[in-house]
C-alpha cells in the first residue's frame, strides 16, 4: 500500500515534468514569436512598406528593400534542393535498399559523420578550393556566386535527408517488399512503388528537414555567395553573386546601433525568414496528413 | 588553503620585483587602430611597469561616445570627430583634443596577372559605382570587372564611399554599385583577389600581402601614378590615405600625456611602420 503511493507519487511529478518540457517547446517558441515581433514590426512604422518591398538594400545610406535578400535566399534554398534532394534520396535508398549489408554499416555513421562537420570548414573548403575551381569551369566573372552556395548547401542538407530518409525506408515491414517481389515485381519496381511510397512520410519529412538546414545556414553562405544585394532575374541568377537573408543579419547585427531602424529592419528580415520557415512546415504537415488519411483510406 | 598557496608562490625568488602601478591608462575605439593601440601598450608597460594600459576595440563611434560619458581616458577613432560629438562632449563639460597617431593608406589591389597597373581616382571611383565594368575600358584585357568591397560596417567602406566613390564631394549620391561583392573579411578580399584575375578590391596597406598586385593611383587625369608607401603619404601624393586619431578630454595630463607624447616618439612611430600603417614622422 504505501510503496504503492510512492510510486504514484513518482509518477505524478515525472508525468508533470515530462509534460512541462512538452510545453516548453511551445512556450519558446512563442517567445521567440514575441520578442522578434516586438523588435522588427517597429521597421514597419519607421520604414514606408513600398521602401521596405524595394529592391535596394545598402543600409547605411538609408535604403531598406529587402526583395534582393528575399530573392538571394531563394534561389540559393532552391539550388540547394534541386542539388539535394535527388542525390539524398538515391543514397538513402541505396543504403537502406540495395547495399550490402557490410557497406551499409559503413556507409550511414560516415553519413552521419559529414552531417556533423562545421559549416564553417565547408564555407572555407568554398573559398579556397570550390569557388576558384567553378570560376574557370563555368567561366564566371567570380566563383563567389549563388551557385557555389547552393552545392555546399546541398552538401549541408544531404546527410539530413540521407539520415532521416533512410529510417523511414528501414521502418517499412519487411512483408511488403516480399509481397511485392512474390507478385513478380523487379527490385526496381519494389523500391519505386511499394517501399518509397510506403515511406512517404517519412521521406517528405527528410526533405523538409533538408530544406531548412538549408534555408537557415548563415555562415557557409557568407562566405561563398558574394554577398551582393543584386536582384535575381531569370535563370543566370545562379550563376551572379547573391546576398541572403540569413548573411544580412549576421553581417550587419553585430555593428548596429540597438533600437534603430536598420535594427528593427533586421528582425523584420527574422520575421520573414520565421514565416518561411513556418510555411515549409505547414505545407510539409498538410501534405503528410493528406497522405496518411488516403493510406487509411485503402487499408479499410 | 588557498591564500596559502598563493602566498607561497609569492614566495618564489624568482617572480621579478612586484612594481607599485602608479597609473591606469583606458584606451578603446577603433577596430582598425586596436592592434597598433595594443602593440604600443604592449611596449610602453615594458618601458613603464608603474603604468598600465588597458586597450579594447568596439569600433571609432564606440571609443568616441566613451570618450563624451567620460569613461576612457584615451579614445581611438579611425576618422575625425563629428561636430556633433564635440558639442556633447562640450555639453558634459568635456573639450576633446585630438592627436594624429598615425596615417593609412587604402591600397587597390588586383590579380598579379592583370595587366592594369595603375588607375586614376576618377577611374576607381567609375568602376565601383558601376559605370565602368570591363577592364578593356581602363586599358586592360576584355574581361569583366569583379568589385570587391568589405561589409557596410567597416570604417574603410564607409571611408571607401565617402573619399574615393564620391570623389570627398560631400553632396554627391553616388553609391556602391549592386553587384559590389561584400565580403566579411580582408582575408576574403586578399584570397578572392589573388585567384580571380577579373577582380578589384582595396584594403588597408597593412593587409596586403604578396599574392596580389598594388595599383598606382593618381589623383587626376595626367597627375602622378603613385603607390602608397609611408613616403607617398606623408608627402600626400598618395591619394586615398587617411589620419587615425587618438582623442583625450581636454590637455591631456601626467601618465597620459607620457603616454602620447612617446606615441609620437620616433621608437613608437617603429612599431606602426612593423603593422603595416604609416607613421607621422619618418623615423
Amino acid at each position: 500500500m504505501n510503496k504503492k503511493s510512492t510510486l504514484s507519487w513518482k509518477e505524478y511529478v515525472i508525468t508533470r515534468l515530462i509534460k512541462a518540457s512538452g510545453y516548453s517547446a511551445i512556450i519558446f517558441v512563442g517567445m521567440i514569436l514575441y520578442f522578434l515581433l516586438s523588435q522588427g514590426l517597429p521597421a514597419l512604422q519607421e520604414v514606408p512598406l513600398s521602401s521596405l518591398i524595394a529592391d535596394r538594400w545598402y543600409p547605411i545610406e538609408d535604403y531598406y528593400g529587402i526583395l534582393p535578400l528575399l530573392g538571394g535566399s531563394l534561389v540559393v534554398t532552391i539550388g540547394a534542393t534541386l542539388i539535394a534532394v535527388p542525390f539524398g534520396l538515391a543514397s538513402a535508398i541505396y543504403i537502406a535498399e540495395i547495399a550490402p549489408r557490410w557497406a551499409r554499416e559503413i556507409l550511414k555513421p560516415i553519413v552521419e559523420i559529414l552531417g556533423g562537420l562545421p559549416s564553417v570548414v565547408l564555407g572555407f573548403l568554398g573559398i579556397m578550393v570550390l569557388s576558384p575551381t567553378l570560376q574557370v569551369w563555368l567561366d564566371l566573372p567570380t566563383g563567389l556566386s549563388a551557385f557555389t552556395g547552393s552545392l555546399l548547401l546541398g552538401g549541408i542538407a544531404i546527410p539530413t535527408i540521407v539520415s532521416v530518409a533512410e529510417d523511414a525506408l528501414d521502418a517499412v515491414p519487411r512483408s511488403y517488399r516480399e509481397a511485392a517481389l512474390a507478385l513478380g515485381a523487379t527490385h526496381w519496381q519494389t523500391i519505386w512503388t511499394v517501399t518509397l511510397p510506403a515511406a512517404r512520410s517519412g521521406v517528405l519529412t527528410a526533405i523538409m528537414l533538408g530544406i531548412a538546414r538549408a534555408i537557415g545556414e548563415t555562415m557557409t553562405v557568407m562566405m561563398v555567395t558574394g554577398n551582393a544585394p543584386v536582384m535575381p532575374n531569370g535563370p543566370g541568377a545562379l550563376f551572379a553573386p547573391v546576398r541572403t537573408m540569413t548573411a544580412t543579419i549576421a553581417a550587419e547585427m553585430g555593428e548596429v546601433a540597438s533600437g534603430s531602424t536598420h535594427y528593427h529592419v533586421l528582425f523584420f528580415i527574422g520575421i520573414v525568414l520565421f514565416l518561411i520557415s513556418l510555411a515549409v512546415n505547414v505545407t510539409a504537415s498538410a501534405v503528410i496528413f493528406r497522405q496518411v488519411k488516403r493510406t487509411e483510406k485503402l487499408l479499410s | 588553503m588557498i591564500s596559502g598557496c598563493s602566498l607561497q608562490f609569492g614566495g618564489n625568488g624568482d617572480v621579478p620585483e612586484p612594481v607599485e602601478v602608479e597609473s591606469y591608462i583606458e584606451n578603446k575605439g577603433s577596430d582598425t587602430i586596436v592592434n597598433l593601440a595594443l602593440a604600443w601598450a604592449e611596449e610602453y608597460q615594458k618601458l613603464h611597469p608603474e603604468v598600465r594600459i588597458a586597450v579594447t576595440g568596439g569600433g571609432s563611434g564606440t571609443g568616441i561616445a566613451a570618450l563624451i560619458n567620460n569613461t576612457v581616458d584615451i579614445a581611438n577613432a579611425s576618422r575625425q570627430i563629428k561636430e556633433q560629438e564635440i558639442e556633447n562632449a562640450r555639453e558634459n563639460g568635456n573639450d576633446p583634443t585630438q592627436f594624429i597617431i598615425a596615417r593609412d593608406a587604402i591600397a587597390v589591389i588586383v590579380n598579379p596577372n592583370n595587366p592594369v597597373d595603375q588607375l586614376t581616382l576618377e577611374q576607381i571611383s567609375a568602376i565601383y559605382s558601376g559605370e565602368i565594368s570591363n577592364w578593356s575600358q581602363v586599358g586592360g584585357e576584355d574581361r569583366p570587372i569583379v568589385r570587391l568591397s568589405r561589409e557596410t560596417n567597416s570604417g574603410t567602406h564607409v571611408y571607401f564611399l565617402e573619399n574615393v566613390i564620391r570623389l570627398g564631394e560631400k553632396e554627391s549620391e553616388r553609391l556602391f554599385s549592386r553587384d559590389t561583392l561584400l565580403l566579411p573579411s580582408s582575408e576574403g578580399i586578399t584570397s578572392e583577389v589573388s585567384q580571380n584575375p577579373n577582380a578589384i578590391g582595396y584594403d588597408g596597406l597593412g593587409y596586403v600581402t604578396d599574392e596580389v598586385k598594388i595599383i598606382a593611383v593618381a589623383r587626376e587625369v595626367g597627375g602622378i601614378y603613385v603607390y602608397p608607401s609611408p613616403e607617398s603619404v606623408n608627402s600626400e601624393e598618395y591619394p586615398i590615405a587617411r589620419d587615425l586619431y587618438m582623442y583625450t578630454i581636454g590637455e591631456p595630463q601626467g601618465a597620459v600625456k607620457e603616454y602620447l607624447d612617446w606615441i609620437l616618439s620616433p621608437e613608437a612611430q617603429a612599431i606602426v611602420t612593423e603593422l603595416g600603417f604609416v607613421p607621422i614622422i619618418n623615423p
